[in-house]
């Protein structure tokens, strides 16, 4: 289904790849963690693994990090093959999903550890500690042990662990996943600005589509082991693949369609239960293909009164009404079948559309897309 | 303080002073009267009778005197003689030999043990404490066939030159730390394998991902973990190892004396009680000063206190 190795539209020839990924697979006992997995990440850039749990991602970051072994396929690191270097002697980090942090140990031999097994200097350490320390902000907690820490202080020790030791890349497993919701807002931020300033590639692990959106330079979005897509965060939302891609990220309509004829330059007219629509969106190719999916994002539908007729534009009851402050949500229901629609209460009383009221949906051609399934 | 207490509403009623003191007495005086019956006094009665004197007969009187441990530290009647500080030292160092041995094989199989799957790893424990169900004696002994001139064991010894032929593989040191690790391996087992059921793997895994190779691993990341299992099971092998005694006897050619022997010779044929005390005594008192020296080092390092 992914396409391995796809590169996405902001590639560039002379981009070098910090970690290149390919064939990899993971087998435990029954079920195939990861299959025949292949991407490319490029040096300094903020790449975001997206998945609900169980597709594979932390896998992934494991084996890309030494801790665990593929069953097949290889990773380079730097352009370098990875397959007899153990974890201790690769040149990543990670920033563990419970922290790990040494419990026995201060905040500051914590952050020290890394380069304690190196040799250096204990002076060197001292002073590169307090540095560390100092980066993520928490240089009054040297002392104290991760048991008397906050959560997020303890997400800071474990960066500072692993930032001082000049990874090549940074390995991030779910590193907010623990954290309330305004914390983790704010780590975000952080955590984005930090990768800009330091130029570390960062390898992010998440569920949260948000979360990926708001920090990735490119998202690689994963499912049972696969690659759905991969992309900066306005492609994988403006032009999802497929069903999974587009429900994944942010809500999506979905309309079956059957039968299709092209229209001018560019353009299609569609089949559906809402009549022809004509699309111009683009997509995937959809010649000679009896049915196939189209995809509209509900911000993109727009409401006009009752009666109004034209290209797109289809006769549509409302059935729900939810008040968000900004905006509000319509559950519209036309042709038979349910609608999304979100609008900006760009005025006060906007949303007053009562449930059982008649209006008309414009679905813009341009917003329609194809999907591969 | 109290009238704080008093004020305070616990499930719903209000305790005075009187009231709390004596539901606490009432939870918790059965198991002080226990402990008051069946340790402490007889302790205290030990301590006392070590400071009496023995009459020709055996009887226990007068005078009080420090008599009985000026003889245990080998001030004997026929001059200088360091039978007995030899005779605890010996046990002391028996116990200790015991503890590290136990340690160096339970440290590998809690380990083993832990990573079984989940089926294996009750079953692989029940074959640990199996032999519990035996008496002690009788393993002893079972090791003495074990280690017989017709032995597969000795026959073994003898074929890889390690013996001579048709020789019996006790009485030997060898037999004696075999039959201890036999009687003490499960009270090392047992700690130490709740403490790596409990080992958080991510912490290791950090360290490798930090630069540690496995020995690194080991002593940053996991021995800091199970420690408070290894300290347990230190203490539940060396303390009952000081008093043991039918082991070296019984595959040690009874040619040595251990504390424990030393005891029950004293309230036994010698019906030296007040000179039995005075052991029991100082071995108690000795391995109580290695705990407390322990508690102290472990509390400076900020561990979980055991004591």
């Amino acid at each position: 289904m992914a396409q391995p190795g796809e590169p996405g539209s902001l590639s560039s020839p002379d981009a070098r790849a910090a970690v290149e990924v390919s064939g990899l697979s993971r087998r435990f006992g029954s079920f195939q963690a990861l299959d025949n997995v292949s991407l490319t990440i490029r040096e300094g850039e903020f790449f975001s693994l997206l998945g609900p749990s169980g597709c594979g991602k932390t896998t992934l970051l494991r084996i890309i990090g030494g801790l665990d072994l593929a069953d097949s396929g290889s990773v380079a690191i730097g352009g370098e093959a990875m397959e007899r270097i153990p974890a201790h002697r690769r040149p990543v980090n990670t920033v563990f999903q419970s922290y790990a942090l040494f419990p026995h140990m201060t905040v500051a031999e914590n952050v020290a550890f890394g380069l304690r097994m190196k040799k250096i200097a204990a002076a060197d350490i001292a002073e590169r500690v307090a540095r560390a320390l100092e980066m993520v902000q928490i240089g009054s907690f040297a002392s104290r042990k991760p048991a008397q820490l906050s959560g997020g202080q303890k997400q800071r020790v474990a960066l500072a662990r692993a930032l001082i030791n000049e990874p090549r890349v940074l390995l991030l497993d779910e590193p907010l996943g623990a954290l309330d919701l305004k914390l983790r807002k704010e780590l975000q931020v952080e955590l984005h600005t930090l990768q800009r300033r330091l130029g570390i590639t960062f390898i992010f692990v998440t569920h949260d589509q948000e979360e990926a959106l708001v920090m990735s330079d490119r998202i690689a979005l994963m499912r049972a082991g696969q690659i759905e897509q991969i992309g900066d965060a306005e492609e994988i939302y403006e032009r999802p693949r497929n069903r999974f891609v587009s429900q994944f990220l942010g809500s999506c309509n979905l309309i079956e369609a059957r039968g299709w004829s092209p229209g001018g330059a560019g353009e299609s007219l569609a089949e559906t239960p809402l009549g022809t629509l004509r699309v111009e969106g683009g997509g995937a190719p959809t010649a000679g293909r009896e049915s196939f999916t189209l995809a509209i994002r509900p911000e993109k539908l727009r409401l006009l009164p009752a009666g109004e007729t034209g290209e797109n534009r289809v006769p549509a009851r409302v059935s729900q009404v939810i008040y968000i402050g900004s905006e509000s949500h319509f559950q519209l229901e036309a042709g038979g079948r349910p609608l999304l629609a979100y609008a900006m209460n760009e005025t006060r009383g906007a949303h007053e559309l009562e449930p059982g009221a008649s209006l008309t949906v414009h679905l813009p051609a341009a917003s329609l897309l194809a999907l591969e399934d | 303080m109290a009238r704080r207490a008093a004020a305070e509403v616990r499930f719903g009623e209000q305790l005075t002073p009187r009231s709390e003191l004596l539901r606490s007495a009432l939870v918790s005086g059965p198991a002080i009267a226990w402990v008051s019956l069946f340790l402490l006094i007889p302790l205290v009665a030990v301590v006392g009778m070590s400071f009496l004197t023995r009459g020709s007969y055996g009887q226990v009187g007068l005078p009080a005197t420090f008599e009985n441990y000026r003889r245990l530290a080998g001030y004997g009647l026929l001059g200088y003689d360091p039978l007995y500080p030899q005779i605890i030292l010996r046990s002391l160092l028996l116990a200790a030999g015991t503890t590290l041995v136990c340690l160096l094989a339970a440290f590998p199989l809690a380990y083993f043990i832990v990573r079984l799957p989940g089926r294996f790893k009750n079953a692989a424990l029940t074959l640990v404490v199996i032999p519990f169900w035996t008496n002690l004696l009788i393993r002893t002994y079972a090791w003495q066939i074990l280690l017989g001139p017709e032995s597969l064991l000795a026959r073994l010894a003898s074929a890889l030159g390690l013996a001579p032929a048709g020789q019996p593989l006790y009485p030997s040191t060898l037999a004696v730390y075999l039959g201890m690790l036999c009687a003490y391996l499960p009270f090392m087992v047992m700690p130490l394998y709740s403490s790596f059921e409990k080992l958080d793997w991510s912490i290791a895994e950090a360290a490798m991902d930090l630069g540690a190779g496995g020995p690194q691993v080991l002593r940053h990341a996991i021995l800091p973990q199970v420690a408070p299992g290894m300290a347990a099971g230190v203490i539940l092998v060396f303390i009952p190892a000081v008093g043991q005694f039918v082991i070296p006897d019984l595959l040690g050619g009874a040619k040595t004396v251990m504390l424990g022997n030393a005891i029950q010779q004293q309230f036994g044929a010698s019906r030296d009680w007040p000179f039995g005390s005075a052991i029991s005594f100082v071995g108690m008192a000795l391995v109580m000063l290695g705990l407390l020296l322990y508690a102290r080092s472990a509390a400076r390092r900020g561990e979980e206190g055991l004591l």
